[in-house]
């Protein structure tokens, strides 16, 4: 505990220094209960894999500095101390060769100082990345998109995208709840990033990645795609929200919940057109016709905080933008523009917004 | 002193040559195009690379303008893409290979008391080779639209991840040229290496033992090597590349069974090797021109020799460094951790033998010193990020991110740039006759220093606070808008520093000081002959018995080879 602590502490005051420095919206929240995570410093961790790395990092960040003073120190030393004065004979100095001791020493003490580097790097590779699953992790599955996050929770029965719901865990291990994700694409690669939840692992088509979060804290953690993959490689922006374990509980139930049917003459028409357009060759509206796969699933859309993986945080103008043109808000997205008439943009829009 | 090699008297006949008069523009191109020379193909090699290196510089300024505020509008998504891939590429292989090859054609010949590379014809093809591969290139933007219009230049980066390349994902024919661009580049890179390799081995003058060769000589034969190691697996991997695009195969068509992370193998293999391609050469340069500002001669050279071939082995066990975020296993993780952390120790050795050749001697901050300060600080920074960046588990959150652009941005430009620099100016009085202006180039040294490091210093904290690289664009409230605005002011600093650097080329080929033969009382070969060199460089070829022969000449009561 005293290292671990000792270092923790280290790492949060190097990154308190930081954060005056950059962080202008730390205790904004999202209108709910939870405060928004925006400011994502690695040295900041809230989440077991995420602290474990924080750790190695301080250590390895501090020896870096320690050499990195000792060497500049002895360049500027040397710089001063042996330029040429002005009052000089223009005579050359003695000529120095080598020296095999001198060399030695500084051969053998980069040899230590590696052979430390390799002990905490290799401990904390096998600690993060073989660390086995309690039973009782929640299991999840994200796959990447050409530009957006498809989120399956297959034991629950529930498909979303773009915000992974789960619930805090614990510092104590033997209470921790911990959230197993299985990481998969359908076209190129893509990268898990969420800075202070753990660090980044590809979504590789072809290939089943995994990665695991412990959160200590509720909260919504930004991060974003961060292997480049196309054209709004920007714009693949993930958020995780942290529950609290009941906070959890009422959001599986909501999403469970169907839909209700539309009830305005407004919404019928929506309904009507959205099913009418091409809208559901992409989409899926869970117990309905739409079943289509390559767009994000819309069952439960209101219930999100962002539209377009990210792009525009999710209210009724932005939603009737991107109805309107997805191409204005995403330029290169794989949505189209549908070409619709105004009054149709406005049903359409209605119609979507009973998806909650 | 030098006279003791050279022949004063002797005069070599004008060559006849059927076609224009001297000096006209005529005689100027097909004297370019014509030139087997190693010294014209290296002023020309350097020539187009600062070219390159002057487009592409102007590419990231763009990028640096979109990305000075959140949600800039400067660029399209697209334009943004294209420019970092064509940033990228550009700068490794139109800006970095030709460079390094330039001085390595001027100077090897020189160093080692020869007449010319051994193969001077495949010399010229190399070049050319190289030059139309970067036009090939940036026509990309007129020819890969096509008749689909379907793209323009590669978008894909630099390192072109497939499945990103894969017809699917990348239409038109923007990859086709990357690939094509890479491939023809290749076979230049090769036939220079193999020439350079050669021309070490078998051309060296009377006495040049491997021994007595300048560390610089040395550097370029590992370099040569490795460039022969590790460019057919590019080569092999851009050819599966146009096989999956164009016939059919599946090599990375994950959608059939290919895979996404043999390419990056591929790629890597090439790729980590690639730096230290790029690196040694900056070391090589360092090599001669601390000890001659220092007026010491290296602190121990077999060492350096020994640092560099270790360097140059265990950059190749290192390459997946770059895939810690693949899904590799834990133990091949931990491999590659280690394995790149070896490394630092003969790259130490490098910096502290530096620092033992100046302690004691008596330091002379002419400009290539200057510069060669710079790199020292510079490459210390470069490595130090590089030996955070080698412990898996940091670069689990660091790769990808801004950290890395900053980490490899010092290595290139904090390591390379600045000792290419150094070493222009360093060589400038032999290629041309005269000295670079000093006030120009101090202008050039602190505003270039200010810039960079406000450039890219920044860059490590956006990385450390989750900003991924290769984005166009960031929503505000993330933490990153002081550090990106400081970044484009450092890059708008930067720029009037090269303004200065350009002025002085220019200003000093026609104002410049007269230099003589031996400006800087320096001690290897080639400042025993004219500047600029006649072409066959050598009147009577030198025959040298120690590392510095020109010491030997210049104390003859305290010659080197007394003690070698």
């Amino acid at each position: 505990m005293s290292l671990r602590g000792t270092f923790l502490s280290l790492v949060v005051r190097v990154c308190g220094v930081l954060c005056v420095l950059t962080a202008p919206a730390l205790a904004e929240t999202a209108g709910l209960e939870y405060p928004m995570r925006r400011v994502t410093d690695m040295f900041k961790p809230l989440s077991r894999p995420a602290e474990m790395i924080s750790e190695a990092a301080g250590v390895v960040l501090l020896i870096c500095l320690g050499i990195f003073l000792v060497v500049t120190g002895l360049l500027v030393f040397i710089v001063i101390k042996f330029r040429r004065r002005a009052q000089d004979d223009g005579r050359e100095p003695p000529q120095i060769y080598g020296s095999t001791n001198i060399e030695l020493a500084w051969t053998v003490i980069p040899i230590l100082i590696t052979v430390v580097l390799a002990l905490v790097t290799s401990r904390t590779i096998g600690e993060i990345q073989d660390m086995p699953m309690p039973a009782n992790a929640l299991k999840l599955r994200v796959v990447g998109h050409q530009w957006w996050w498809e989120i399956r929770y297959e034991d629950l029965g529930i498909v979303t995208a773009n915000e992974v719901h789960i619930p805090v865990s614990d510092r104590d291990r033997a209470k921790a709840t911990p959230t197993h994700i299985v990481l998969q694409s359908a076209d190129v690669i893509h990268s898990f990033w969420v800075p202070q939840l753990a660090g980044k692992t590809d979504l590789v088509p072809n290939k089943t990645n995994e990665t695991w979060l412990d959160p200590y804290e509720t909260g919504v953690y930004f991060g974003n795609c961060a292997e480049y993959c196309g054209t709004q490689h920007a714009n693949m922006l993930l958020r995780v929200i942290v529950h609290t374990p009941e906070g959890f509980a009422k959001w599986v139930a909501s999403q469970k919940t169907p839909p209700p049917a539309p009830q305005a003459a407004e919404e019928i028409k929506g309904h009507g057109l959205f099913y009418a357009n091409s809208c559901i060759n992409c989409h899926t509206v869970d117990g309905t016709v739409a079943e289509g796969v390559f767009g994000p699933n819309l069952t439960k859309l209101m219930t999100r905080q962002t539209i377009g993986a990210g792009v525009a945080e999710l209210n009724d103008k932005t939603l009737w933008a991107w109805v309107d043109d997805p191409q204005k808000m995403k330029t290169g997205c794989l949505m189209p523009d549908m070409q619709l008439l105004e009054p149709e943009v406005d049903a359409i829009v209605a119609y979507l917004k009973t998806l909650k | 002193m030098s006279d003791t090699i050279i022949d004063p008297n002797f005069k070599a006949p004008e060559p006849e040559r059927v076609g224009a008069e001297r000096g006209s523009l005529t005689r100027i191109v097909q004297e370019l195009v014509f030139t087997v020379d190693h010294k014209k193909l290296g002023l020309m090699y350097i020539g187009s690379g600062l070219l390159f290196f002057v487009v592409a510089g102007l590419m990231a300024t763009m990028m640096r303008l979109q990305l000075a505020f959140p949600n800039g509008e400067v660029l399209e998504p697209e334009v943004f893409n294209r420019l970092f891939t064509m940033h990228g590429t550009a700068m490794v292989f139109l800006v970095g290979m030709p460079i390094i090859f330039g001085f390595a054609n001027y100077l090897i010949p020189l160093m080692i008391g020869t007449r010319d590379m051994a193969f001077p014809r495949l010399n010229a093809f190399a070049f050319w080779v190289f030059f139309f591969s970067g036009l090939l290139l940036y026509f990309s933007y007129l020819g890969a639209p096509g008749l689909y219009a379907a793209g323009s230049a590669p978008d894909v980066g630099w390192f072109a991840y497939s499945p990103l390349t894969a017809k699917a994902f990348s239409r038109g024919h923007s990859t086709d040229y990357w690939t094509l661009s890479l491939l023809m580049g290749g076979i230049g890179s090769i036939a220079t290496a193999i020439n350079i390799i050669v021309t070490i081995i078998s051309l060296r003058c009377k006495g040049m033992t491997l021994g007595r060769m300048p560390l610089f000589v040395w550097l370029f034969l590992v370099v040569a090597f490795l460039v022969i190691i590790s460019m057919p697996p590019l080569s092999a991997c851009q050819i599966m590349l146009l096989c999956d695009r164009y016939l059919g195969a599946k090599f990375f068509d994950t959608q059939a069974g290919g895979s996404a992370v043999l390419w990056q193998h591929f790629f890597w293999i090439f790729g980590h090797p690639e730096v230290y391609i790029l690196i040694l050469p900056g070391f090589a340069i360092a090599n001669e021109i601390i000890p001659v500002f220092s007026r010491k001669p290296i602190f121990g050279y077999p060492i350096m020799v020994a640092a560099t071939v270790m360097i140059a082995f265990i950059s190749l066990t290192v390459w997946a460094h770059h895939m810690f975020t693949v899904g590799m296993t834990s133990m091949g993780n931990t491999f590659f951790a280690i394995s790149t952390m070896v490394i630092a120790v003969p790259t130490g050795i490098k910096i502290f033998n530096w620092l033992g050749t100046m302690y004691g001697g008596k330091l002379r901050f002419d400009l290539p010193m200057l510069f060669c300060i710079g790199f020292l600080f510079q490459f210390l920074i470069a490595g130090l990020t590089g030996v955070m960046l080698s412990v898996a588990p940091f670069t689990w959150q660091l790769s990808d991110s801004y950290f890395v652009v900053a980490h490899f941005h010092y290595v290139l430009i904090g390591g390379l740039l600045y000792t290419v620099f150094a070493g222009i100016y360093y060589w400038y009085p032999k290629a041309f006759g005269r000295m670079p202006n000093v006030k120009l180039g101090h202008w050039h040294f602190w505003l270039f220093t200010i810039g960079f490091h406000l450039t890219f210093g920044p860059q490590h904290i956006a990385g450390i606070l989750g900003m991924p690289r290769r984005i166009f664009t960031y929503e505000a409230g993330r933490g990153w808008e002081l550090w990106n605005l400081l970044s484009t002011i450092g890059v708008l600093i930067q720029i009037p520093g090269i303004l200065f650097f350009v002025i002085n080329l220019i200003y000093s080929y026609i104002k410049g000081k007269k230099a003589g033969d031996d400006p800087w009382d320096a001690w290897t070969l080639e400042w025993s002959t004219t500047s600029p060199p006649p072409e066959y460089n050598f009147a009577k070829l030198p025959v040298v018995k120690s590392r510095r022969p020109l010491w030997d000449a210049k104390h003859p009561e305290d010659p080197d080879w007394k003690f070698e």
